[in-house]
């Protein structure tokens, strides 16, 4: 049985005067224990509200959640905010993109590590603060029992994002979701810190959701790969598959029109046309028809459902990209 | 054009420092942030020059140096034979008509009181382009249908646009002009992925139409790769390595250039399960307080005992590539191996000990 | 079933024709955005539908009133003995009774009004010019202009600190005792004390302003300075400005009436104001409390009526909140 289970997960936010908007509209998914999992889109297609939902964050007023998220016999949408502020942190942990505005920036780091022990693992404050300094080590951080007492504006970019993962791993979670950890970060940076988030993983047994934008990054480091468009999955597939075969014409378009490193110079890009606001909504049929190139009429009409594959593939298509045309 | 000059754009020990200032009322300078430290480059024309390399290393100062949209404490900037840095504020305004720029993000460099009209009507009557309303007019709709914006957007206000389409707008606000030079700082980074490739693709099709020459600042070495003829890989201020672009690909010669070339994550596991990673210990030093000799030195995994801590490597040619190292022609032949680096602290003992009182400018709007 | 594939032909040709061109539809001014948000929030209603009662009020009260408000009535009749502690109250005649000198006290509410209102906006338009003045230029000189501007700011900026620095009520109060009781010294006063709010609030918000990337812009189009600094930069500092002057005029409102309440107040032959009323009805106090307590409720009403429609504009104004 899976670690977590996500079934059909939806988020609504209603404002006064304003449209209801379907952030999510019925992601499914589910990660295994010490599995990597890649939540990949881009801005809009949910997959922060995603997260947030799941770690029972969204603001209470205005946004509505629906479906279920098993995690190990709990349904974490189900939850009040006393359990969950339990569980948050100690089975489940977060890592946030900005390390700066998620850091408390008038606590020194290190309390703000302790604080978890002594909260989630009833540690007393000079073992905590012992923990915090060999958890500081653990995730590379140099002159642990030092950086304890610093403020965050006092660390690098890197190390605060090596602070902010410290204290997610503090209490040895289950799961860890990573909303985009490395977006803020230089290249060289962002390797250092997904090779760090690779070996805790391996380490530890520790499932992770990585939530990002970068193929590149999903590439290298996650098991199963879930693609988000306006609030639904439309293709999932275990790594090797997904970039070998893509069957959506979104995950496809997607892979075409990033430059890579590695392409002869003056290969064209194939750009997908419009934008993300050029949505159809799910219930008209599939979102991406407006930008799709293989459009055909049955896009129109009534919602697309997923189609499965015997390799575990599946995709949200009518009229899917032949596996003979992979780029 | 014409080959008959040089290049559009020479550059010639170019330096800004900003000043690190305390004091309430008179203004005490206590250190000097070396944001560009003596940069030589050319600018081909009618060709792409890629300046790539992480935050505050200073590629945006020198973008914005080099149109003196930040004064330079010293060194020259030739276009077109011109002398840029000492020339009166009267003629350098004029000069702006032939050099424009595009910039990171899209919604904070348009002004959201201004409809887009207004926008690229502005530049015009600043420089008394287009004698009436109705020819200004008619160079703007051009302008338009160049970028791929529909006639309606005139009368429409930036936020009413997608984050590619307010590209766009940038895009024309600088094409108004009829410019030979177009400095792009991070033109893409800020939009979604799928869109980025759409403004690549423009900005490709505009240079081959009106010959534009440009110099692209990024972070991006697989964006930066794919547009441009020649890159140069920047690192605290100065430039490390500068090559045509397939060379610097197939053939990174700088330790620096190696180590960033295999941080970028290729969308493709094949690739990435294969390829080998140099990763670089720590973080970028302080440019208020660079290391002496070769600025890489503490992060570098082949830094020798000799030379690299104490004389700083110039640019010099290997084989077709500009590169900053003493030892570059022994790295590539691997007779130099790369060895384990210590994370060292990267600021020096008591900085940042005393927050508040030193104020830094940071390198104005780079890419975080 | 070809009708309805024949429907989704067109409705999928509608969509392929991006972002559905909206052609007959002008822009969108993010001022005429602020007001469509202005008028969907119920609190921002309630402010105007006050200030619009209390403007109109000001305008034609003083024509309406059952009686002269100046005219002491009720010594007259011999009602009204208040050095005897014998003042009426409402009555069928006198809705709010008298005040202590036999004058209707309704009608001085009513045509009190007109006086509070020039006042209020008075002084806050004297601030708010002298303010925008100062911090204009002072921002104008640190956002664009280099280090000599940096200097012109410097100094401009320690003449607002002064002001700042000083008490607002002790300024207002020194600026009253200085230039002599009359309505224009407290307005005057009042102003004084919010030039430094204004000043300080325009020359933070030009200088952030000035570091935004539309400004790099414009100067590589070539525009000069002064231009940029008139067309782009104030233009885009205002919004806090002008929420800040409408709080202000609330505020305005209660200092005259304090300034009044010590005597400092706006004795113009006998015009009636809500400052100077709550300030002479404190000797009455005990045998007429209501005498204080009907101005100051209609001041406490008014501010209100402001601080609603200010901090409606604020969040109207708020880019962060545009979506």
């Amino acid at each position: 049985m899976a670690l977590l289970d996500v079934e059909d997960l939806s988020v609504t936010f209603q404002r006064r005067g304003q449209r209801t908007v379907h952030a999510v509209d019925g992601v499914s998914f589910s990660v295994d224990a010490g599995e990597v999992v890649a939540l990949v889109g881009e801005s809009g297609c949910g997959k922060s509200v995603t997260s947030l939902a799941l770690m029972g964050l969204l603001p209470r007023r205005g946004a509505k959640v629906g479906g279920s998220a098993n995690f190990d016999g709990t349904d974490l949408l189900a939850q009040d905010q006393r359990s969950m502020r339990d569980i948050r942190g100690r089975d489940v942990a977060m890592i946030f993109q900005d390390p700066l505005s998620s850091l408390n920036p008038v606590i020194p780091v290190g309390i703000q590590v302790t604080e978890v022990l002594v909260r989630h693992r009833g540690m007393s404050g000079d073992a905590a603060r012992k923990e915090a300094a060999e958890l500081l080590d653990r995730v590379g951080i140099p002159d642990p029992r030092r950086r304890l007492k610093e403020y965050p504006h006092q660390l690098s970019g890197g190390m605060r994002q090596r602070a902010l993962i410290a204290i997610a791993v503090a209490c040895r979670p289950r799961l860890l979701i990573a909303d985009e950890p490395t977006t803020a970060l230089d290249v060289t940076i962002q390797a250092q810190i997904l090779e760090l988030l690779k070996e805790l993983v391996r380490d530890s047994n520790t499932a992770l959701i990585m939530i990002t934008h970068d193929l590149g990054v999903v590439a290298g480091m996650c098991d199963t790969i879930n693609v988000l468009y306006a609030g639904r999955v439309v293709e999932s597939a275990q790594r090797r598959e997904l970039f070998a075969a893509p069957r959506h014409p979104y995950t496809v378009g997607l892979l075409r029109s990033i430059p890579r490193l590695d392409a002869g110079r003056g290969e064209k890009l194939t750009p997908i046309p419009g934008s993300v606001r050029d949505v159809l909504p799910w219930v008209e049929g599939c979102a991406f028809a407006p930008r799709c190139n293989r459009r055909i009429d049955a896009c129109v009409g009534a919602p697309p459902a997923m189609v499965p594959t015997h390799t575990g593939h599946s995709y949200r298509c009518v009229n899917p990209v032949p596996v003979e045309e992979k780029q | 054009m014409t080959e008959l000059a040089g290049p559009l754009v020479e550059v010639r020990d170019l330096k800004v420092h900003f000043p690190i200032t305390t004091g309430l009322i008179f203004d005490r300078v206590v250190g000097h942030v070396m944001a560009v430290d003596g940069v030589d480059l050319a600018v081909p024309r009618g060709k792409t020059y890629g300046l790539v390399g992480e935050s505050g290393c200073g590629k945006s100062t020198l973008g914005r140096a080099i149109l003196r949209l930040t004064e330079p404490t010293a060194g020259t900037v030739h276009f077109d034979g011109v002398e840029l840095t000492k020339l009166p504020a009267a003629k350098m305004r004029g000069m702006r008509r032939r050099m424009q720029m595009i910039f990171q993000d899209p919604m904070s460099s348009l002004d959201p009181r201004q409809n887009v009209e207004s926008i690229l009507v502005e530049g015009l009557q600043a420089h008394g382009i287009g004698a009436d309303r109705a020819e200004r007019r008619k160079i703007i709709s051009k302008t338009l249908d160049a970028v791929g914006l529909p006639q309606w957007a005139l009368s429409r206000y930036p936020h009413e646009f997608s984050g590619g389409q307010r590209q766009r707008i940038g895009i024309a606000r600088a094409l108004v002009l009829g410019p030979e030079l177009i400095v792009a700082d991070e033109p893409v980074s800020a939009l979604d992925v799928s869109i980025q490739a759409q403004v690549i693709n423009l900005l490709d099709e505009l240079q081959d139409e009106l010959g534009l020459t440009y110099l692209v600042i990024a972070h991006d070495l697989a964006v930066v790769r794919h547009i441009s003829d020649v890159v140069g890989v920047m690192y605290l201020g100065a430039l490390v390595e500068e090559a045509p672009s397939d060379r610097l690909y197939r053939e990174p010669l700088h330790p620096y250039t190696r180590a960033l070339m295999s941080a970028v994550p290729v969308p493709d596991p094949e690739v990435e399960d294969r390829r080998e990673r140099i990763l670089l210990a720590g973080d970028l030093p302080s440019p208020a307080n660079p290391p002496a000799g070769c600025r890489f030195h503490t992060r570098c995994p082949w830094a020798q005992p000799t030379r690299c801590a104490d004389e700083r490597p110039v640019l010099r040619d290997v084989g077709g590539t500009r590169v900053a190292c003493h030892f570059a022609e022994q790295i590539q032949s691997g007779e130099l191996r790369p060895h384990e680096v210590r994370v060292q602290l990267v600021r020096p003992e008591g900085e940042g000990e005393t927050p508040g009182v030193v104020s830094a400018p940071s390198e104005p709007g780079s890419y975080v | 079933m070809t009708l309805a594939s024949g429907q989704k032909k067109e409705k999928l040709d509608r969509l392929g024709e991006l972002a559905a061109v909206r052609d007959d539809e002008q822009g969108v001014s993010l001022w005429r955005d602020a007001f469509r948000r202005l008028r969907r929030n119920p609190a921002a209603i309630v402010g105007a539908i006050i200030l619009a009662l209390f403007v109109l009020v000001a305008i034609v009260g003083p024509f309406l009133v059952p009686y002269d408000p100046a005219a002491p009535i009720g010594v007259q009749d011999g009602v009204v003995r208040s050095g005897q502690g014998i003042i009426p109250g409402p009555s069928s005649d006198h809705w709010l009774g008298y005040d202590h000198q036999g004058r209707d006290e309704f009608s001085r509410l009513i045509a009190g009004s007109r006086q509070t209102l020039i006042v209020g906006v008075v002084s806050t338009l004297i601030g708010l010019t002298v303010g925008v003045l100062l911090g204009g230029l002072s921002g104008a000189a640190a956002g664009l202009g280099g280090r000599w501007g940096r200097w012109v700011d410097n100094i401009l900026m320690r003449i607002v600190d002064m002001l700042l620095s000083v008490p607002g009520l002790l300024l207002a109060v020194s600026f009253a005792a200085i230039l002599g009781p009359s309505p224009i010294t407290v307005m005057i006063a009042v102003g004084a004390v919010s030039v430094p709010i204004f000043a300080r609030l325009l020359r933070g918000s030009m200088i952030a302003q000035s570091n935004r990337d539309y400004v790099l812009a414009a100067t590589s189009l070539g525009v000069r300075r002064w231009k940029i600094a008139i067309s782009h930069v104030i233009p885009n500092s205002l919004a806090p400005v002008i929420v800040q002057a409408t709080l202000t005029l609330a505020t305005a409102i209660i200092e005259v009436a304090a300034l009044s309440f010590l005597g400092l107040g706006t004795q113009v032959l006998g015009q009636p104001e809500w400052g100077l009323m709550l300030a002479e009805a404190q000797q009455y106090l005990g045998i007429r409390p209501a005498l204080a307590i009907y101005p100051a409720v209609a001041i406490i009403i008014t501010a209100f009526g402001f601080t609603l429609l200010g901090e409606a504009m604020r969040e109207a104004l708020d880019p962060k909140l545009r979506k």
